[in-house]
């Protein structure tokens, strides 16, 4: 073994230590509720939690929610943008990254200001209203992701080409969207979903605000007021996240045309 | 009024004039090529009666119909890519049926239509597979079949074979005109490539910066250019220097052989003009009914296989000719002293 593998194989083993050490604390920590033995006694309490049911099922809704606005906002956007309006490309690449630039407690006071009971639009005044407002919030928070998976995913076809082989072919407008562009950047749309989806499943700031029972406000509920309880939670909130990237790579890997394997 | 009819059409983008003026009459079964270099517009008149590009100027009619303010997907318009343009979702069936889905067409309607063009096409056993799985010359093919499928009026072809390898090029453009003529659909086809448009048209328009240099038929437009571009941009030339002696009959002198040339000239006497000459009509040696004969020095000699391309040095001007290859007698050899020999009723008189 040269000198040269050694050091980056021992620069990786420190890197991964670094990751793993506290994970596994963690999951040591989570199953040592019982005295004296390893169980997942702290697992089956949180699993089992009529709060824990209904904040997940309430935020995985919400993410779902999130992800269809986002692609119904995202797609035809970008896909217009790369056809008709290139010059435009940089405006819209600074306001998708917005989001990432300006925090989001200030993105929820301004919605709070905007939209509170004695505004023109009082959302926060009615539970439909509020969780419309969480809805576009995340919308807003998922857009540098979304878009820029979107984006990637349309430079790697010929747009141009496609659209108009489909409009010489007779279609319409919402037919090569949704037969021809849709399907060629799904790996990517997916990419951008399970992102959001991530994303959405554990936000506070926007739930807590708007004083929205969630996932996140959960955890940090529990958090405060448990011991081992969270450290499981934490584990099946990193479980999440890592099933939504390894589903991203099964869609990239195993699509039926995907751009990899053409 | 033609089948399709371009009428003093333009298109500017910005202050840019890309096509000038462009009248064209294509009568319903023709095959016309657009043959021309890089930018003199053949594709943006493609495009504009594609539907793709709005023109500044001008009317495009089909069937006796106006089609320059209707979109491109109600112009009924086949129109196949260079760089193919199938859908890489879809299977090379469902890639043919794409137009006949749109148009509303019953399943087995779209079944029985998608199998015959891939008959036509010679690929009937290839319909479930994805254009990726399929050749370069695969995929123009599927290309042709599902911009035909829906039965257009017009197909349009820009530049269909120039992603594909030289051989595939060849027999994919006899299999376009064979089919083109089975069906006696009209087409325009775009090329920058002269043997493809020589080979495979009915008529050829030669554009330059923006209008219709010559349109004619193959034969015409090779031996008979209307214009020095024409002459220069189809098949190689040689242009010579001669200088008048007597206008009205057209008598010259190449350096100090007459030359009568039997037609009025537009230049004076005394003026130096350009003669076009094809590589072809000039002889190695004295040719029978060739009475202009020129001396010369072999410069190069260019082995093309079936063809030799010579180019000899007469005076101080270069005249290329080809012969035939012929295994028993090589090629003379470079710096030989030779004889040419020229029918002064080839030598072209070329309009600026």
């Amino acid at each position: 073994m040269t000198g040269k593998r050694l050091w980056s194989l021992l620069a990786v083993a420190l890197g991964g230590l670094y990751f793993l050490l506290p994970l596994a604390g963690m999951v040591d920590f989570s199953m040592r509720m019982k005295r004296g033995e390893y169980s997942f006694e702290a697992y089956r309490i949180v699993l089992t939690d009529p709060q824990f049911q209904h904040t997940f099922l309430y935020s995985v809704g919400l993410a779902l929610l999130t992800i269809v606005i986002g692609i119904l906002i995202v797609v035809p956007t970008a896909y217009f943008v790369r056809l008709k309006l290139p010059g435009l490309r940089p405006v819209i690449e600074f306001i998708t990254l917005l989001p990432l630039v300006i925090p989001p407690i200030v993105i929820v006071f301004g919605y709070i200001r905007i939209y509170n009971t004695s505004s023109i639009l009082p959302l926060t005044g009615s539970w439909w209203g509020t969780n419309i407002l969480l809805l576009f919030g995340y919308a807003t928070l998922a857009l540098p992701y979304m878009y820029r998976s979107v984006d990637t995913g349309l430079r790697t076809i010929d747009i141009g080409s496609l659209t108009e082989a489909a409009q010489s072919l007779g279609a319409g407008w919402a037919r090569i969207l949704t037969v021809v562009i849709l399907p060629n950047v799904f790996v990517s749309v997916m990419s951008g979903a399970f992102l959001t989806f991530a994303i959405v499943i554990g936000e506070y700031v926007f739930a807590a605000l708007l004083n929205v029972n969630s996932f996140g406000p959960y955890m940090v509920w529990m958090g405060g007021n448990r011991a081992y309880e969270p450290s499981a939670l934490a584990v099946v909130a990193f479980a999440i996240t890592w099933a939504c990237m390894g589903l991203m790579q099964l869609f990239t890997r195993f699509s039926k045309f995907s751009t990899a394997r053409r | 009024m033609a089948f399709l009819d371009i009428n003093h059409l333009q298109k500017s983008f910005g202050e840019l004039r890309v096509v000038k003026d462009f009248i064209l009459g294509i009568e319903k079964g023709e095959f016309v090529s657009f043959l021309g270099p890089s930018g003199c517009g053949k594709t943006t008149v493609l495009r504009m009666v594609a539907g793709f590009e709005t023109p500044t100027s001008g009317a495009i009619r089909i069937d006796g119909q106006d089609v320059t303010g209707l979109p491109a997907n109600r112009r009924k318009i086949g129109m196949v890519f260079q760089a193919y343009a199938l859908f890489p979702n879809l299977t090379v069936a469902d890639n043919i049926g794409f137009g006949l889905k749109v148009a509303g067409e019953g399943k087995a309607d779209i079944a029985r239509r998608v199998a015959e063009m891939l008959e036509l096409i010679g690929l009937p056993q290839l319909g479930g597979r994805y254009p990726f799985q399929l050749s370069g010359g695969q995929q123009q093919r599927v290309a042709l079949a599902r911009a035909l499928a829906p039965r257009p009026q017009v197909l349009l072809l820009d530049e269909p074979l120039s992603a594909l390898d030289a051989k595939i090029r060849v027999s994919l453009r006899e299999e376009i005109r064979r089919i083109q003529q089975d069906l006696g659909i009209t087409t325009i086809f775009v090329t920058h490539d002269q043997e493809e448009a020589l080979s495979i048209s009915d008529r050829i328009v030669v554009m330059h910066q923006g209008v219709a240099d010559q349109v004619g038929a193959p034969f015409d437009i090779y031996n008979r250019p209307a214009t020095r571009f024409v002459a220069e941009f189809v098949g190689t030339l040689n242009l010579v220097d001669a200088d008048v002696v007597e206008a009205v009959s057209g008598r010259v002198r190449l350096g100090d052989v007459p030359v009568a040339l039997n037609r009025p000239l537009s230049a004076r006497a005394g003026e130096r003009i350009s003669l076009a000459l094809r590589p072809e009509t000039v002889a190695l040696g004295r040719a029978e009914g060739h009475d202009v004969i020129l001396s010369g020095r072999i410069a190069d000699v260019h082995f093309l296989g079936s063809v030799i391309r010579i180019r000899v040095a007469v005076g101080d001007q270069l005249l290329s000719l080809d012969t035939f290859n012929q295994p028993d007698r090589p090629p003379p050899a470079v710096g030989a002293a030779v004889e040419v020999s020229i029918c002064d009723r080839d030598l072209l008189v070329l309009a600026a």
